[in-house]
């Protein structure tokens, strides 16, 4: 009896439901994890009426193997440039409605310029943040190790045998991207980073090779906690999360100070960039969150809660002091010059990469 | 005649579970892994088009190409992953069925009453989710973790030990995550022993540990055989806890797998890693259902 009540109940409910739901208007957004201040979405909600739908990813690989397999249920994503232009390639998105993007004046031509390399025209995506690859290190435990001269503004501290075998007893982290890493060491060995070379890409994975034994671990997003923490001392990851690292630690009050160096040889510099796939069911919804994200004010606050620089130029004169103000951040031009970016890798040579990949992470 | 119909029904339930669950997606994956890869929405090329009828469907069929499978024994990561797989996963069995035996033959002889609630304890663990139990891992066996800093109080050890991202934790993880499914068939084999035969054993001049070789362990055989299996098949493709415990040198199939299919979009090559998986796994899985036939006609005689 309990049962029937609690079911005709049930029913009753679904149907006040249903019609609610279906007014209910959604944009399912897929974005990397710690990569916005949540803030962002709920105001965006109160606006415009919109519910976000908010899933995170931590590698793009994993994104692109959604989006290949196709009905991801996502409308809006945010992969790398390298990868976008790989899914162009394979008819993954949809060419934007510009005229629903109103704020397209906002952006920043110097990056939108770099991102036409990966979206020709810029016709299938909106840059979102923008940063580099380089070196997070706790201070006080890299000076414990290697003494005051550590070479923090330098590959050296992670490619040279000699500086790893001491900095191993403290922890360090490498991301799992070969595609970031790989060129991170060519440009070490004075090579064209974007080389697709594979006897080059084998150069590279030696030189891995040397110091992989000092590698406590190769993950995409444990650094950002490991590194607050002082559970690791040194990792090769992205700005931003390295920051987000520093402002943890100093929250935390644990006496653990946390910097970024772009190293001096130059560094990767990458693109994160919006874009709606073909089959996205809430294309309105999509291009209204996009245009949402491109106001100024929206764009700075987003950068200064993540410490990423983004693509949006109205946004900078809103940006706090320690974001706009930090070359770590927003490079001075004489760094910026030696960033240097990546093309996608073609199949062949993908696996070239992956297999190195395998064998630097695997020892053997 | 009703009751012929209901039979048929019955029978036939399992039989269209394992179709669709199992015989559809197998298919599918065996078909992926005769494809080639392409920049395109699969990432792979048709084998077989269908809109041609059955002649191209036979000419497709011709020209099958066993290049994928070729692969797997050119490049020798892929028999290694596999060698350590059914390594680790031996292993962690062995060490499984060591902790679960005592604990289940404990649970055998605790007094009836108290049985259904340490039946309980052992399936407790089930309410949280895997993950988060994994997750829990990486929290105590960490340098700064709950182990070291009881270990380092306690005077034991002056440095942290180094546990998590080691194969160490692979088996720390595996054995914890596995272990209801190796005390439960122990459990249940323990609890249907005689005494009775235990004490004739003694009577017989019988040392408690002798009647404990020679008595208790061959009547619980049933149970350590399912037990073992039911560790051993599932943590051969363990991908979780190799991911979040293991280290970089942790090499294992499931994880092979991943970065074949995610890193390098190669979904005929994971295809064929997956369709080579379930052959090894084959052999103990039928071993098992032999062993479990056997079991349940010497049970019926």
């Amino acid at each position: 009896m309990a049962f029937k009540h609690f079911a005709s109940a049930f029913v009753t409910a679904a149907l006040l439901a249903g019609p609610a739901l279906a007014q209910d208007r959604v944009v399912n957004v897929y974005n990397w994890s710690d990569y916005i201040d949540e803030d962002i979405l709920s105001e965006f909600t109160e606006e415009t009426g919109i519910k976000v739908v908010y899933d995170v990813f931590d590698s793009n690989e994993i994104l692109e193997t959604k989006l290949l397999a196709g009905s991801t249920g996502y409308d809006v994503v945010v992969p790398s440039g390298t990868f976008l232009s790989r899914q162009i390639q394979a008819g993954v998105f949809m060419a934007l409605d510009k005229g629903k993007l109103g704020n397209l004046s906002n952006m920043w031509d110097a990056i939108a310029e770099r991102v036409q390399k990966y979206d020709p025209e810029n016709q299938h995506s909106i840059n979102y943040m923008w940063g580099t690859t380089g070196i997070g290190y706790n201070v006080d435990k890299v000076k414990e190790a290697l003494g005051d001269d550590a070479p923090v503004d330098s590959w050296d501290l992670v490619f040279k045998p000699e500086n790893m075998e001491k900095l191993a007893a403290c922890g360090v982290h490498f991301l799992d991207a070969p595609a970031e890493l790989i060129p991170a060491a060519l440009n070490y060995l004075g090579e064209d980073p974007d080389s697709h070379d594979t006897d080059l890409i084998g150069k590279a994975a030696d030189l891995l090779m040397g110091v992989r034994p000092h590698i406590q671990k190769f993950h995409s997003s444990e650094y950002i906690n490991a590194l607050a923490n002082g559970d690791i001392c040194v990792a090769v990851g992205w700005s931003g999360d390295v920051l987000q690292a520093r402002d943890r630690a100093a929250e935390a009050d644990n006496n653990v100070t946390v910097e970024y160096a772009i190293p001096k040889e130059g560094a990767l510099m990458w693109f994160d960039q919006m874009a709606i796939p073909a089959d996205a069911k809430n294309v309105e919804e999509a291009h209204t969150f996009i245009d949402y994200i491109m106001r100024p004010e929206v764009a700075a606050k987003a950068s200064n809660y993540v410490y990423y620089a983004n693509g949006n130029q109205a946004s900078q004169s809103l940006l706090n002091d320690d974001v706009i103000g930090d070359t770590a951040i927003y490079p001075d031009a004489a760094t910026t010059e030696k960033l240097y970016t990546t093309t996608a890798y073609p199949p062949k040579v993908q696996r070239i990469v992956t297999r190195a990949w395998t064998r630097v992470k695997s020892g053997s | 005649m009703e009751g012929r119909l209901g039979r048929i029904l019955l029978i036939l339930v399992p039989y269209l579970w394992l179709l669709v669950f199992f015989l559809v997606p197998f298919v599918i994956v065996f078909k992926i892994s005769f494809s080639e890869t392409a920049i395109a929405m699969p990432p792979y090329l048709p084998v077989f088009d269908l809109s041609e009828g059955w002649e191209a469907f036979k000419a497709a069929f011709a020209r099958l190409s066993f290049d994928n499978y070729a692969w797997l024994t050119e490049d020798d990561l892929y028999i290694r992953s596999y060698l350590s797989s059914l390594w680790i996963a031996s292993v962690s069995t062995i060490i499984t069925l060591m902790v679960g035996y005592p604990i289940a033959y404990g649970m055998a002889r605790a007094p009836t009453a108290w049985r259904p609630t340490l039946l309980m304890l052992v399936i407790l663990p089930f309410w949280t989710s895997f993950l988060i139990r994994v997750y829990a891992w990486i929290g105590i066996l960490k340098k700064e973790g709950l182990l070291n800093l009881a270990l380092i109080s306690l005077g034991v050890i002056d440095e942290p030990l180094t546990i998590l991202n080691t194969n160490t934790a692979v088996y720390i993880g595996i054995v914890y995550s596995y272990l209801p499914f190796m005390v439960l068939p122990l459990y249940s084999a323990l609890e249907k022993l005689d005494g009775s035969l235990l004490e004739a054993a003694q009577d017989l001049g019988c040392t408690p540990i002798k009647a404990f070789w020679v008595v208790t362990v061959p009547l619980s055989l049933p149970g350590i055989v399912a037990g073992c299996f039911l560790v051993f098949i599932p943590a051969v493709g363990e991908f979780v806890i190799p991911d979040l415990l293991g280290g970089s040198e942790t090499l294992m199939i499931g994880k092979t797998l991943w970065v074949e299919f995610f890193s390098n979009r190669d979904w005929p090559v994971s295809s064929a890693v997956a369709v080579l998986l379930l052959l090894v796994l084959i052999v103990p899985i039928v071993l098992f259902q032999m062993h479990q036939q056997r079991q349940q006609e010497r049970e019926a005689g």
